[in-house]
This record gives C-alpha cells, structure tokens and sequence, in this order.
C-alpha cells in the first residue's frame, strides 16, 4: 500500500480544528474522493438489504442521505463505519480501501459517525465523554504512565469542543442526567472530538421538536465546517437547507446523487419516493 | 438510579466550573492530601492501638484483603468486568511467591524476602498475559463464563500437581531467611504488618492513579458502552485485556503478601471458593467507588476471623447479608456513606439521625429473633448431642421446646413489622430529601 496519501489536506490523518482554513481550495484538485462506494452490497440471510450501492462524495461535500423507511439508510452507514462487513463491494476512503476493517481501525483513518439511538458513555461526565472521544487522535493509545489531568492538549481540546456543542455549564454533569437535546448534542460532540475529516450523522435531529431542530442544525454546520459530510435525515426542510447535495436511497441503491435542485426535478426520484413530500418541501425551501 | 455523582472528588470541580477556563491539574489538591495522609497515618498507628496478637494478625490480612479487592474491583467496578476467577491470579503468585522463598531459604537464589511479594505480582501478570488473551476475548457474560472455566481448570491442575500445589497439605515455607538488614528478619509478626502495610500504600496509590490515566478512563468507557468506544478508535478487547493484566499483577502482590504472612500456601487460595469470596466483599464495600474495596477488604477479614468465631453459621449471615446489599443497596456500603454525605452537604442530614435510629432498633429486633431461630437450628443439627439447651446473648434457649420458637419467631415478626413501619417513614423522607437537593442542584446550576 502507497504510504502517502495523494492529497495533502483533506485526507491527512492528522487532524485540525483549524481545517476551515484549508479545505475546499483542494477538492478541484485532489483526485481521490474522500468516500466512494463501489457496488456495495450487504445481505442478511437470503435477504439483500443493500443492493449495488454506489456513491462517489468529494471532500467537503455535506450529503443528505434521504430515503422511504427500511430503504438501508442506516445500514449504509454501518457498512461504511464497520459496524457490519459487507457481503461484496468496496468502500474506499480517500482513496484506500476499508470494508471489513473493524470499527476502530476505520475511525483511526479519519471517518466518524453519531448514532440514531444516543450512543454515549452515561456514567461519565460530559467532558469526560469528549475526553475519550479525543484520547486516540491525539496518540494516547493505551497509556497508562500519564496522568490524564497532564494531557494539556487532550484537556483542552476536550473544553473546545464543550464550547462548540454549548454544554460549558454541564461540564461535570454525568452523561445520563443530561437532557435528551443535551446527550443528542454531546453525541455529535464525541462524533467529532477526534478530529476525523468524514463524518456520519445517523439521524441527528430523531426526536427533536422543530425549534431544537432548527437550532441542532446551525450546531451541526457550526461543527462540522471543512469536513465532509453525510447525514441522514427525514426532515425535508433540514435536508434542502443544510446539504450541497442529496442522496436517494431505495430499496437499497442510490438512484440519484445531485444538487438539491436536480434532485428535486429528478423525475426517477419523485416517482419513487418524494411523491407527496415535494410539496411539502417547496413549501418548507420557500419559507427561509 | 439516583443520581449519585460516580467519584467523590466530582462535587468539588462542579462547584467551582464557572471559573476554570478549562481542566487544571491540582497536584496540592489539599482535600486528597488530607485523605492520603489520614491513609498512611491509620496504617502506621493501627498495630500501636491494636497491640494483641490477634488484631495484629487481622490487620496483617486486612491489608493483603484491601489489595486483592481493589485490584478485582479494577475488573467488576472499573471495567465492568464480572470475574469468577480472580484467585487465580492471587493464588498462583501465592504459590509462585512460596517456591520463591524456599528456593531463597536454600540459597538457590540471592533475593530479599520484602521482594518475593513482587515475585508474585509479576508471576500472576504472566499468567493473566496467558490466559487472560482468552477471557477478555469476550466482555458481559461470555466474559463471566470463561473466567469460571479457568477457575475450575486451575483448581482441577492444582489436584493434578502435587509437586507444584503441595497436594493436601499446601507448600510451607519459612520467611525468616536471607540477608537481615537492620536486623529486619520478618519474624516478629509486626515487622510483617509493616512490610504488607507499606505495600498496601505503595499498591493503593498506584491503582488510585491507574484511574487517572487514559487506559483508566478508558476502561470506564469500554463499562459504559464498548460499542461506542469502537468508534472513537479504541479496541475495546485491548483495553480489557492490559486492564486485566494489570489486575492480576495486584492480585499477584497480594497473593505473595498472603504467602508470606501464613507461611504457607494451599490449593484452597486458587479456589472458585475464594474468588466468590473476593467478588462477595468487593461488592459489599461498593464497586461504584475507588475506596469501596478497602472497606470490603476490611470486612472480609472481620467475617472470616471474627464472625466465623462467633457462630457457626456465618456463611448463612453472610449471604443474608449479601441477599439484602444487593436488593437495596446496590452501590455497597461506600455508596451509602457517600449518599450521606451528600444529605450532609446540603445540609440536611440531621433530621434523619431519629429514622437511622429507628432503622436500626427495629433491624436488631429483627436480627435477634432470627438469628435466635438460626442459631437453634444449628444447634439440633450440629450439636444434637449437647441436649436441646443453648445458650443466645444470655438466655437459655430450649431447641425442641415450643415457647423458644415462639418467643424468637414473636420477636423477629414483631421486629420485622415495626422495622417495615420506619422503613416506610424513612423512605419518605429521604425521597422528600433527594427531590430537594436535586431541585437545590438546578438551581445552583442555573445561578
């Protein structure tokens, strides 16, 4: 395997809150998509969940992933985070193949992922939960010669990052005492703690009234700016405000990849799955 | 689950996260300072204060208890880890730590007798690096299983091999051997208390600060939730598995602790017996707090000297005991006395001393009727050739006669309703308590 890696800024593993500064200046040149899916496929006994899915995202790109219920949405993302292996197909981030690799090793080449269903650590503190999130990018692997509290740069990384998702005043506070925003927002806080360049969001705004959800959204493009990402969402208004393109999933494929726009127009789509909810979004796009 | 902050030192930083800029390590931390040094302090005035032989010797073992359980609670408390097979760990540095000495004694090997403990630790650790690559393959239940598995495969080897595990009669030794410096030769059981109370410190602080470390912290993460620590670039087998190595070192040092203080070393330390008996009383002191174990450790030399002393039937007040830790005190006594303390700290725990007394009356009531009945029990079973008499906390009890059992069987009913009557009465009032201080920490949080 080529040890360097073709583009110098978006894919570096090393990674930077100051990335804002250098990043879509290199996507016109950087040959490598920072995520590709080639013919996915992942079946589950005789059943086949995800059919051929293929998709190429640049880096930078923010990507809704829309789709009917049960289409593999969800599926989709844990085959790319290595919660399950796929059946064939490949996934490459920037440009290096790593289907099959187990979720850790994934997340150490730089992609992370939030969860539908809150996925924290409950009996931790709020900053200790960004603390473990931030523990492995920053090389601490498995140490036990240091003392965290000497971890200067974890330490403070672990307080940005409280600052970013607004939790400062529930710093100490335990992750299961925390408010159902509140534990949603520090989910995204651990997603993003290391740093990584991709990032998934399954459903980050499930169960929010639409007041949190419009200020969940301004949070996750707070946080996530210069990173590529992929999000799936229900929200038709959220997915036409927040994403540079749009993904439709059915059945297990993607059959449409484009702007906001064209997919709307995208008469495929529109048959297969928009139908009614077009109305509904053309109505939500003309409120803003 | 109420509440309850998971480490003691949380309220003090929450208190004051207004101000921090960010996290700043306090090395002068002075509540710590006082903590550690009050800790060192008892070690080293226990034995003035106790001077008889027997509390010398019990405090000789509380220290090597107060290791083990620590370092089992590294597994149960810290990493969520339900191990059924910890004497392994301290049993094999145990015997490792014996043939050690006897090979000292015969001046095979030039080693002082206050290293051999470590002889244990690191032996152990060997052995954790072994099989420890098996068990912590596997977390929760699985996890559970295969350390029985490898209990039962020691103890089975342990019959296998004689020449190793001494058969019946253990492998003896003797520590008064080697160089003497100062004249330190270990024999005056005094001398002893201080080696094992230096290591009981020594072994403490490091496990203390293994919890401020990133592998600690992580450890805890791995408890809460493995899958997600899979997503923030960890192995969660990895973090078990040094986790688990680390364990058996301290397991190991108490184990070697162990075989110099008795002298000898018998198959019955590797046992499934007494690895119950580790996990029992960790428990008991409250796995959800560093310093939960240290009172277990304490506790489990009490019962196993004092209370098997008492009364026959120990193991069956024991597991009363137990029953009842585990059905409404969950977190161990360490979580009471931190729950209390936080009543204290907001300043309300003085209207409950009247519901502690009554709690307490009533459950000695209580206590008295049934361990009267017990205690006749055994009697006809163990000592039916004494006659049906015995004697209970100065009466005389008559084993076969009606009116004792029904007097004892009176007293514990009676007890048992009247405790059920404060019990409800303090249920109320500590849950009036707690809704307060929750409502009192909003508001505190919102200032």
């Amino acid at each position: 395997m080529s040890a360097v890696m073709p583009d110098a800024g978006v894919g570096a593993a090393s990674p930077s809150f100051e990335s804002g500064t250098r990043t879509r200046a290199v996507a016109d040149t950087a040959p490598p998509y920072a995520l590709e899916l080639r013919d996915l496929r992942k079946s589950f006994g005789k059943t086949e969940i995800i059919r051929g899915a293929s998709l190429a995202v640049n880096a930078g790109e923010r990507i809704a992933v829309i789709g009917p219920n049960g289409a593999g949405k969800s599926t989709l993302f844990n085959l790319i985070s290595g919660r399950f292996a796929p059946t064939s197909g490949e996934v490459l981030l920037n440009g290096h193949r790593i289907d099959g690799k187990r979720p850790f090793e994934i997340n150490r080449l730089g992609l992370s992922r939030s969860f539908q269903i809150t996925n924290i650590f409950p009996k931790l503190s709020v900053f200790e939960n960004l603390r473990c999130g931030v523990l492995w990018s920053l090389g601490y692997k498995y140490t036990f010669l240091k003392f965290l509290a000497d971890l200067h740069d974890a330490n403070e990384r672990a307080e940005q990052l409280l600052h970013m998702i607004k939790l400062d005043r529930k710093r100490d506070v335990l992750g299961v005492n925390l408010t159902y925003a509140e534990q949603r927002a520090l989910e995204i806080g651990i997603t993003i703690a290391g740093g990584a360049n991709v990032i998934l969001l399954d459903e980050p705004t499930a169960g929010m009234s639409k007041s949190e959800t419009k200020r969940f959204i301004e949070l996750i493009k707070e946080v996530t700016v210069g990173k590529t990402l992929l999000t799936v969402e229900h929200d038709m208004g959220v997915v036409f405000g927040l994403a540079d393109k749009i993904a439709v999933v059915v059945y297990g494929e993607v059959i449409a990849f484009d702007t906001p726009a064209a997919v709307r127009a995208n008469q495929r789509v529109q048959e297969a799955y928009l139908g009614s909810h077009v109305a509904d979004a053309q109505a939500a796009a003309g409120g803003h | 689950m109420s509440a309850v902050p998971q480490r003691a030192e949380q309220s003090a930083p929450a208190a004051s996260h207004a101000a921090t800029p960010y996290y700043r390590f306090q090395p002068f931390n002075i509540g710590r300072w006082i903590i550690w040094t009050l800790f060192a302090v008892v070690l080293l005035v226990a034995p003035l204060i106790f001077t008889s032989s027997l509390s010398q010797t019990m405090l000789t073992q509380m220290g090597v208890a107060i290791i083990v359980c620590l370092s089992y609670n590294m597994l149960l408390g810290q990493g969520g880890m339900l191990s059924f097979g910890h004497a392994v760990y301290s049993g094999l540095g145990a015997f490792l730590a014996i043939h050690t000495l006897n090979l000292v004694s015969k001046n095979h090997l030039p080693l002082p007798v206050s290293l051999i403990p470590l002889v244990g630790g690191i032996s152990a650790m060997g052995f954790a690096l072994l099989f420890g690559w098996v068990t912590t393959k596997k977390a929760a239940t699985p996890f559970a299983m295969i350390t029985l598995g490898i209990g039962e495969l020691v103890w089975a080897m342990s019959l296998m091999f004689p020449e190793f595990f001494g058969g019946e009669g253990g492998i003896s030794g003797n520590r008064v051997t080697g160089p003497k410096p100062f004249g330190i030769t270990f024999g005056p059981q005094i001398q002893l208390y201080y080696l094992i109370a230096v290591y009981t410190f020594v072994c403490t602080g490091l496990m203390f600060a293994f919890t401020r470390t990133p592998l600690g912290r992580m450890l805890n993460a791995v408890r809460d939730n493995p899958e997600r620590v899979e997503f923030v670039g960890y192995d969660t087998q990895k973090v078990r598995y040094i986790s688990f190595v680390i364990a058996a070192f301290f397991a190991g040092i108490s184990g070697g602790l162990a075989a110099l203080n008795f002298e000898i070393v018998t198959s019955e330390v590797v046992s499934g017996y007494r690895s119950g008996a580790y996990l029992l009383f960790t428990f008991l002191g409250g796995a959800t707090f560093f310093f939960g174990p240290i009172i277990g450790g304490i506790l489990m030399v009490l019962a196993f000297v004092l209370l098997s002393e008492l009364t026959k039937a120990w193991l069956l007040y024991l597991g009363l005991v137990f029953l009842f830790m585990v059905m409404y005190a969950p977190g161990g006594i360490a979580s009471l006395i931190m729950m209390n303390l936080r009543v204290a700290a907001f300043g309300r725990l003085k209207e409950l001393w009247v519901s502690y007394l009554a709690l307490a009356v009533t459950a000695f009531i209580t206590l008295i009727g049934a361990a009267a009945m017990i205690e006749m029990v055994y009697h006809l079973k163990l000592n039916a050739a004494l006659g049906p008499e015995l004697r209970f906390m100065g009466a005389a009890l008559n084993a076969q006669g009606a009116s004792s059992w029904f007097g004892a069987a009176f007293v514990m009913l009676t007890g048992l309703g009247l405790f059920e009557v404060a019990r409800r009465h303090f249920a109320r009032q500590w849950g009036e308590i707690q809704e307060f201080i929750e409502k009192e920490m909003k508001r505190r949080e919102a200032l």
